[in-house]
């Protein structure tokens, strides 16, 4: 799969995060949602979300609860928290400045050095 | 919400980690379904669609398990909890290890917690009594003396102003007659104010007061403890008021003391109190006129708030100096000192506390030992673990969890062993409280474990584990995985001397240590056991009785005591008896002032010697087998007619008269001004504790002697004593049926006078053994260590042709090296350590070149032993399977 893009450390929880932000899903959700606002580009393995999932609820970062989905299956939904959100934020800006940065110091040309 | 979510999966885990499965089994089917749902659409069918979601989700079990440490991760007590259940799960694995570990520990905890309870129930804890951190017990002159005549008594209690009161009390022994068998009974003679005094309060019917004395006898009355009263009286509560005859005379019980209240001595307890005033009929004479009779009471009471102790001393010396100047012929060395009541006084408290104190230091090096010991088994278990901790550290453990990993494993062994230890050492003080270690006192040694001894050992538990938790800590630390993996743990660096050698060293040193301070004890015990007592035990039988528990009176007493001696001398088989009023080696010996013919001025101060003092019948000498050396024995006819006569012992003859030679013939005086001639002279013997010094003695005639009714009949025969002993007791039954009287073989009575040194050399013995197969343990883990580690370089010399010997040295010089400085260092230590000894165990010279000897033989044996496996192991190593191993 030549046009998929191994995920950095700790990049996960920051698309779970954006994923849910955007409202309620259940596990497979989020890796449809991952995957359709990626590009399909960012490739996860089914079973690695959700320890990442168990992990920020268990931080206080997502709220869960049981429901239906639309076909009618039994499903946990999951949703941002509070300090959720404020999270997402944070990561996002720091995120941003890190891709930023790596992104000017490899656009660099030979007559800047 | 979510705090009750988090909070409900936090209880979940911990009470039922089944619901938290159901909850991560449920998500992941439903992830399947979803997915399964999404395939089918594509058009596979439903079982292919549900297999493909299967195998897109990849690991299910990895991935639940993740999904449980993602939820318990990281609180302290649920990692605490993996920990342990980890820890638990490695321990299995290695039952050996564990055992070991286990049982050095327990032996090691129990011992300290057993000599912890011993030191907590003699000298921590006080006498049982309200507000007992202000009460003090007086102790008089150089010698700390803890008795005290009744006048001197009077006067401090009167004068004082220190003191809330004084009370003051002695024990005594008399028969009591409830209207069955007349028994001897264990009182407490006390003052008319010492419930008051001790701010006690009865558990039934009233205690007696002051106020209940009225001159001499005037107080029949009897308070029992609540012990005797359960064992003697059924817990009856119409007890109170109840008349019983005590040696003979009426006594009314007025109540019976709480339950917690046994007295004011710690390792004594007597059965009743009865009021001192009454103690002519007690103890057959009322001695409370004679102020220079000061072996008589014990003194204490309560402080009065604000006053300090040294306070409390001048007060009383300004007394004591003025009573010197009133009384220059009975008091001298009026001044005074104060001391924690319970253990009559510095005189048994000092040697008790020195000898706990010391029991308690190696009890502790015990444990230092056992320490040491593991610390260095749980090195080497690290160090061929060192694949396991690589490994986990490769994989991404902190070095923090590994570390915390070792110590909940080391913590877990210390705590099962301490249990273990407590749990035995229970047991043992169990078996001490109700042991009577002399079965004629009222002894006891009553050790409850409380709180304080539960919290000494758990503490010593878990502080035991994180020191020797701690020794593998560096190399954990600097574990480098990439190393260890590569090229296997046998890259082990011989460094010069490691932490684990100096570890052993202090451990052999510590053992060495506790095995010469035992073999002290030991060798000083079969030397007491073999020294001149000054009598012959064997053959001889004590019968012991108080004339006053049959109510004899005055002149009837010497009668009787003629007739008990002519009577049991027609026993057949017996061939002498004699009385004496004191046995030597028992309850220490009647001493008195004696000065010299020519002293004129009979001041305390100017008293030659204070000799041991003894009221003897003319048979006495016969019966108890002491050797005369010159002159002649007593007679019936050395009378109150007769001029003074005594027989003394060599010492009295060499610091008194001047001469052994011709020492017969010469005159001495007593404090009264009387002249006594020295008429024989007999060998020197032990009268108040088997290690005191060689003392004067005087034996005195009872038919010179103030009446006297407590007395030792000395029984020599020469049948089997058990028919002896019948006749004895037929035969003084004819006499009196109504005297209680104890029989006895000499040599069970000794058992007493013994019993301190047997005690200290039983303690020290086991210690002993512990240090001896810690150090075995000890050299063997690390000989057998350095075995395993070199078996490849072992091999290679071998097949270089190396000899056998030279095998050894490589394999073992290293230990034995250890070893031998250890001993050493051990050896020197433990000839100072037994000094303190000498004080307790009769005639322990840590000098002794028999123990040097033992000593350096015990050490050199257990060396072999530990090294003897590792050395045979070295010894069969095949070059060829090891190289062809590795």
């Amino acid at each position: 799969m030549p046009d998929q893009a191994q995920l950095l450390p700790g990049t996960l929880d920051l698309l779970i995060l954006k994923a849910v932000s955007l409202g309620p899903l259940h596990g497979y959700g989020v890796l449809l949602r991952i995957g359709q606002i990626s590009g399909e580009t960012l490739l996860i393995e089914q079973g690695a979300l959700y320890p990442a999932l168990f992990r920020l609820f268990r931080q206080g970062l997502l709220k869960a609860s049981w429901g239906t989905s639309e076909n009618n299956r039994r499903a946990k939904y999951y949703e941002l928290t509070a300090a959720g959100r404020k999270r997402l934020r944070e990561e996002t800006e720091g995120w941003n400045r890190l891709a930023g940065a790596i992104a000017s110091a490899l656009s660099a040309q030979p007559e800047e050095a | 919400m979510k705090f009750l979510d988090f909070l409900r999966l936090r209880i979940a885990h911990l009470f039922s980690r089944a619901e938290q499965n159901a909850e991560v089994d449920d998500e992941v089917a439903s992830h399947i379904q979803l997915r399964a749902d999404d395939l089918e659409r594509s058009g596979l069918s439903r079982a292919e669609a549900e297999r493909r979601a299967r195998i897109e989700f990849g690991g299910q079990e990895h991935y639940k398990e993740e999904c449980h440490e993602a939820l318990n991760g990281s609180t302290f007590i649920e990692s605490l909890f993996h920990d342990v259940r980890f820890g638990i799960r490695v321990l299995r694995k290695s039952p050996g290890f564990t055992l070991v570990a286990v049982v050095t520990l327990a032996l090691a905890i129990g011992a300290n917690a057993v000599v912890f309870a011993v030191l907590n129930a003699l000298i921590l804890r006080p006498v049982n009594v309200p507000e007992a951190e202000s009460l003090w017990s007086i102790q008089r002159g150089s010698q700390r003396a803890i008795n005290h005549s009744y006048l001197d008594y009077v006067d401090l209690r009167d004068r004082n102003r220190s003191f809330e009161g004084l009370t003051a009390y002695n024990l005594a022994a008399a028969g009591l007659d409830t209207g069955g068998d007349p028994a001897s009974a264990w009182i407490m003679e006390a003052t008319g104010n010492y419930f008051d005094v001790l701010k006690v309060h009865p558990y039934l019917g009233r205690f007696f007061h002051a106020g209940d004395e009225h001159g001499p006898n005037s107080a029949p009355y009897i308070v029992l403890t609540y012990a005797y009263w359960h064992s003697h009286f059924q817990d009856d509560r119409d007890v109170v008021g109840r008349v019983v005859q005590l040696n003979k005379h009426p006594f009314t019980i007025l109540g019976v003391a709480p339950p917690e209240f046994r007295g004011t001595l710690l390792f004594v307890f007597p059965d009743f109190w009865v009021p001192l005033v009454n103690q002519e009929q007690v103890e057959g004479l009322d001695v409370r006129n004679e102020r220079g009779n000061h072996f008589l009471l014990m003194m204490l009471g309560h402080l009065k708030p604000g006053v300090t102790p040294a306070q409390a001393v001048s007060d009383l010396n300004s007394i004591g100096a003025s009573l010197e100047k009133s009384y220059p012929k009975d008091d001298s060395q009026m001044t005074f000192s104060l001391t924690r009541p319970g253990l009559a006084g510095d005189w048994l408290g000092g040697p008790l506390q020195a000898f706990l104190g010391g029991l308690m230091l190696l009890a502790a090096l015990i444990l230092l030992a056992a320490c040491a010991n593991l610390g260095s088994l749980f090195a080497a278990r690290a160090a061929d673990r060192s694949r396991e901790v690589a490994l986990r550290l490769s994989l991404g453990a902190s070095r923090v969890r590994i570390l915390r990993q070792l110590f909940t494993e080391a913590v877990l062994i210390s705590l099962v062993g301490g249990a273990v230890g407590l749990w035995g050492g229970i047991l043992l003080l169990r078996a001490l409280s109700v042991w009577h270690p002399m079965p004629t006192t009222p002894l006891q040694i009553p050790i409850r474990p409380d709180w304080h001894v539960y919290t000494v050992a758990v503490l010593l538990s878990v502080a035991s584990g994180f020191l020797f938790g701690a020794v593998p800590v560096r190399q954990v630390l600097h574990t480098d995985p990439y190393q260890v993996i590569k090229s296997g743990p046998a890259a082990a660096v011989w460094r010069r001397l490691t932490a684990r050698d100096l570890l052993l060293v202090v451990q052999i040193a510590i053992c060495a240590v506790l095995v010469t301070a035992s073999l002290v004890a030991v060798r000083g015990l079969v030397r007491s056991l073999h020294s001149n007592f000054g009598f012959e035990q064997q053959n001889a039988m004590l019968v012991e009785t108080s004339l006053s528990m049959g109510g004899y009176k005055g002149e009837q007493i010497p009668l009787m005591q003629k007739r008990m001696i002519d009577a049991l001398e027609n026993i057949p088989g017996v061939t002498s008896v004699g009385t004496v009023d004191r046995l030597p080696l028992y309850y220490g010996a009647n001493s008195a002032n004696v000065f010299t013919d020519q002293t004129a001025d009979l001041s305390p101060a100017n008293a030659a010697a204070s000799a041991a003092t003894y009221n003897i019948s003319p048979g006495y000498f016969d019966a108890a087998g002491t050797v005369l050396l010159a002159g002649r024995k007593l007679s019936w006819h050395d009378d109150k007619n007769a001029p003074p006569v005594a027989v003394v012992n060599r010492e009295f003859a060499r610091r008194i008269l001047g001469s052994v030679s011709d020492g017969v013939g010469r005159y001495y005086k007593l404090r009264d001004g009387s002249r006594v001639q020295v008429v024989g002279l007999v060998e020197d013997g032990k009268y108040g504790t088997l290690s005191e010094a060689t003392r004067p003695a005087m034996f005195l005639p009872i038919t010179q002697a103030p009446l006297a009714t407590d007395m030792a009949l000395v029984v020599r025969s020469n049948r089997d004593p058990q028919q002896v002993a019948d006749a004895v007791s037929s035969t003084i039954r004819g006499l009196d049926a109504g005297l209680p009287f104890t029989i006895r073989t000499w040599k069970q009575e000794l058992e007493g006078a013994l019993f301190p040194s047997r005690m200290a050399t039983l303690a020290l013995g086991v210690f002993g053994m512990m240090g001896a197969v810690l150090s075995i343990t000890g050299i063997f883990g690390m000989a057998a260590y350095s075995v395993s580690k070199r078996m490849r370089e072992l091999g290679i010399r071998i097949a270089l042709g190396a000899r056998r010997e030279e095998v050894l040295l490589a394999a073992l010089g290293r230990a034995v090296r250890l070893l031998a400085f250890g001993s050493a260092a051990g050896l020197a230590l433990g000839l100072l350590a037994s000094r303190i000894l000498a004080s307790i165990v009769y005639q322990a010279s840590p000098r002794d070149p028999l123990v040097l000897l033992g000593a350096v033989l015990a050490m050199a044996l257990l060396g072999i032993l530990a090294t003897w496996i590792p050395a045979q192991r070295a010894l069969s190593v095949d070059p060829l399977i090891l190289l062809r191993d590795e």
